[in-house]
């Protein structure tokens, strides 16, 4: 395998090191079941993998406290799993079934956990990011000390309503970290085809928004960025641009054949930068685990992952009626 | 143990594809993200991964081979040292989930009994209100009962409202709680589905509702769907309220009437009240739903007057139509400024020793269709008025339903009548044949009852 570069060995614990591969792990492992369950047609529609991008979402969960918030696109199953939110309920809902998040109404795309406060899952491209800036709003309207992190992709960078909200957010010191996930490609167009100007983070200047890119194929230069944002929004300071550099190994969604990228491309990523292999080295070579551990970890995973798709084929379809629910909540009076 | 490797579905719409190469071979060794083989589906070519770690034991369809059903095993894989040629373990249960028979949607309730108690006991003290006092005190009440409540808008603020709708809000509440936005309907709409996720009751006011058409995405998208799609887990108590439809003079990109639109729409519900009783009682109950409400007014009758119960508290419940006149010839349904000339026509045709029973739904969603089959049952006859176009109208359903229900009494077509079929002319002349008028309504009238 080519040389991998990774950062010197860093400032962290053995602990953390292997809850960062073990959640990462999660997310690689269940988005290939997605994708096997999805090849057999037991899900249906359009599934958006997250695969290469995983140590976007764990460092910044890393990063986060209890209660903050957030919301994303519909690439979403990597933040659902890596802000707590169930493996077995995630994967029903792909399936559309009753023990589902949505208990099947979502689908992919529209999933939510209250207890969890994630707040969706959108389908249109860009939506979530007022709707981001918005929960950061009622908190602090409530004074409840709390931050929301709005993710999205380097293609919804170039929506009109984000530059609306950076404007709003920045008015009214909204404690919001607006997270670029920059894969490099909307959909199949190339960053450098749809955006006059490379660097995103900077796209918060014009509203006296700081912000910053991150490699985010690196699971603690991720961590370390989204501490020092969240840090200053829970300050008091207003909204944070993080622009987290990554990259995604499978198409836009299942049905995109990626032909607008060479499969070398792709292949050299996967070798010298795949995150969880950067931090399964740091593993190894700094002596936290031995591979014997690894393994353990290794299977636990792929335990809850077959689990996880067991669950979603023997969960029934929601019942008929399910149909009429949950279209308007019942007024107290 | 060996597994079979299934021919995969790789797009929402695939049934069989071409197994146009494999890039594997038997023996070959393959983990999890290896590219096993190129499968042409009917939109493109997709590389498939393999998902597992092991050794491809057999290749059970040639390259080449065209039509392949999906979940047809295509390989077989083996574990490292496993006997090639081992026979698979059953391949993972992949039939669809069976279809039950379909079952009849769920049977539409029976007609419930028209409610048609008084919205305020006999004898209640009366004041003199416009609608535009009459929402700024709904808002005030409810801002008063719960801290969660807040306004936001362009000028709601020190400009004290466009059209002075939130006058004396900001110096009551604060600029915490009256917000003035910059102009961008569509971000600050979104912002504030998210403050309603995030557990507050906003107001949104839209200096009209042309202006909403920017944000509808989120109004739609967001607000109305999102119970739903949460399973109902999470959703957005919030008002949307502003001006709909025409002024006076102001031309097309100011004048349309959005009624249809939003009533079209599950998870939204759709107030449009005509008096200011009605605007405050409805506005006072929007604030309290749970769902996303559209609150319609209307620039015009902003500062006309009507009678106000002095009672504490005062709320009107959604989906409860009013009778404003009682008649025995014919049904006028209307909502909002429509009921300006259902109400004049009521009173010439009387002129005219024709008695119609005038109803005012004041909920568009929900819609009170069992006061208006009781009113056709009596009537035999029906006309409709609103400002909105022609095409999809709200008479529309309003029709649909009495053809279905209530067919064998009606002695007429229902008629209904709409705004002109056109983008509202700027031209004083022009403008006032666009909008639907009393004398129209008049005429109809005497069609449906053969005069």
């Amino acid at each position: 395998m080519a040389a991998r570069k990774t950062t010197k060995t860093p400032n962290v614990s053995a602990e953390e090191l292997k809850t960062h591969y073990r959640d990462m792990l999660l997310i690689r492992r269940f988005e290939e079941k997605a994708g096997q369950l999805y090849g057999m047609g037991l899900i249906g529609g359009f599934c958006h993998l997250y695969i290469g991008q995983e140590a976007v979402v764990v460092g910044l969960e890393a990063a986060a406290e209890e209660g903050d918030k957030r919301v994303t696109s519909y690439r979403d199953h990597g933040h659902m799993l890596a802000c707590g939110m169930d493996a077995n309920g995630v994967m029903a809902e792909l399936t559309g079934r009753e023990g589902g998040y949505s208990k099947g109404k979502g689908g992919s795309m529209h999933m939510f956990s209250k207890e969890k406060h994630f707040y969706g899952g959108h389908g249109i491209v860009g939506a979530q990011v007022p709707i981001g800036a918005g929960l950061a709003f009622a908190d602090k309207y409530l004074e409840n000390g709390r931050v929301t992190f709005a993710y999205f992709g380097d293609g919804a960078a170039n929506q009109g309503q984000i530059y609306e909200t950076f404007n709003m957010a920045a008015l009214w010191d909204l404690p919001v970290v607006f997270v670029i996930e920059n894969n490099q490609y909307a959909m199949g167009t190339a960053q450098k085809r749809s955006t006059s100007t490379p660097e995103l983070f900077t796209r918060g200047e014009a509203f006296g928004i700081p912000g910053e890119a991150v490699d985010g194929m690196n699971v603690l230069s991720v961590k370390e960025a989204g501490e020092k944002a969240v840090a200053h929004c829970r300050s008091g300071k207003g909204p944070y641009i993080l622009e987290v550099k990554t990259y995604r190994y499978r198409g836009h969604s299942m049905s995109d054949p990626a032909k607008y990228r060479t499969r070398e491309e792709v292949q050299k990523m996967r070798e010298e930068r795949d995150p969880i292999e950067q931090v399964r080295d740091m593993l190894l070579t700094g002596k936290h685990a031995s591979e014997d551990d690894l393994k353990t970890i290794d299977k636990e995973i792929k335990d809850i992952v077959n689990a996880s798709a067991e669950f979603a084929k023997e969960s029934p379809e929601p019942a008929l009626d399910e149909l009429w629910t949950d279209i308007y909540a019942d007024a107290t009076e | 143990m060996a597994t079979e490797i299934l021919m995969p579905a790789l797009s929402p719409t695939m049934e069989e594809g071409t197994l146009a190469k494999w890039l594997v071979k038997e023996g070959d060794t393959v983990s999890s993200g290896d590219i096993m083989a190129e499968i042409e589906t009917d939109k493109a070519t997709m590389e498939f991964e393999a998902v597992d770690e092991g050794v491809i034991g057999k290749i059970l369809i040639p390259e080449g081979t065209e039509g392949v059903k999906v979940n047809t095993a295509i390989a077989i894989l083996v574990e490292d040292g496993e006997e090639v040629g081992a026979t698979p373990a059953s391949a993972p249960a992949a039939e669809a989930p069976a279809v039950p028979e379909p079952a009849p949607a769920t049977a539409a309730p029976a007609a419930p009994v028209a409610d048609t108690s008084p919205d305020w006991p006999d004898g209640t003290a009366m004041k003199q209100q416009t609608v535009r006092e009459a929402l700024r005190d709904a808002m005030a009440e409810e801002m008063r009962a719960d801290p969660t409540v807040y306004l936001m808008g362009e000028e709601v603020g020190e400009y004290q409202g466009a059209y002075k709708v939130s006058q004396g809000l900001l110096d009551e509440f604060g600029a915490k709680r009256v917000i003035d936005t910059p102009i961008t309907e569509h971000g600050f709409t979104g912002i504030a589905v998210g403050a309603a996720f995030g557990g507050l009751r906003p107001i949104v006011e839209f200096m009209t509702f042309n202006f909403a058409m920017q944000a509808i995405d989120q109004i739609i998208n967001s607000a109305a769907k999102t119970l739903y799609m949460s399973g109902g887990q999470m959703g957005a108590p919030m008002v949307f309220r502003g001006p709909n439809g025409a002024a006076a003079r102001v031309g097309a990109q100011h004048s349309q009437d959005f009624t249809a639109w939003y009533s079209h729409v599950p998870g939204l519900k759709v107030a449009m009240p005509y008096s200011a009783s009605d605007a405050k009682g409805l506005l006072k109950t929007a604030i309290r739903d749970p769902n996303p409400v559209i609150f319609l007014e209307n620039e015009i009758l902003y500062g006309r007057s009507f009678d106000v119960p002095e009672i504490d508290d005062y709320t009107v419940p959604f989906g409860k139509a009013r009778i404003w006149r009682e008649g025995t010839d014919v049904t006028l349904v209307s909502f909002g400024i429509g009921m300006t000339y259902a109400l004049e026509a009521a009173d010439r045709l009387a002129e005219d020793g024709i008695s119609a029973e005038v109803l005012d739904l004041r909920t568009i969603r929900p819609m009170d269709t069992a006061a208006i089959l009781k009113s056709v049952m009596k009537t035999n006859r029906c006309v409709t008025v609103e400002e909105g176009w022609p095409q999809n109208a709200v008479g529309n359903y309003i029709t649909s339903v009495i053809m279905q229900e209530a067919f064998d009494y009606l002695d007429a077509p229902v008629i209904n009548l709409t705004g002109k079929d056109v983008p509202m002319p700027y031209a004083a002349n022009l403008e006032k044949l666009a909008l639907v008028t009393t004398d129209e309504v008049i005429e109809a009238v005497k069609k449906v009852t053969y005069r």
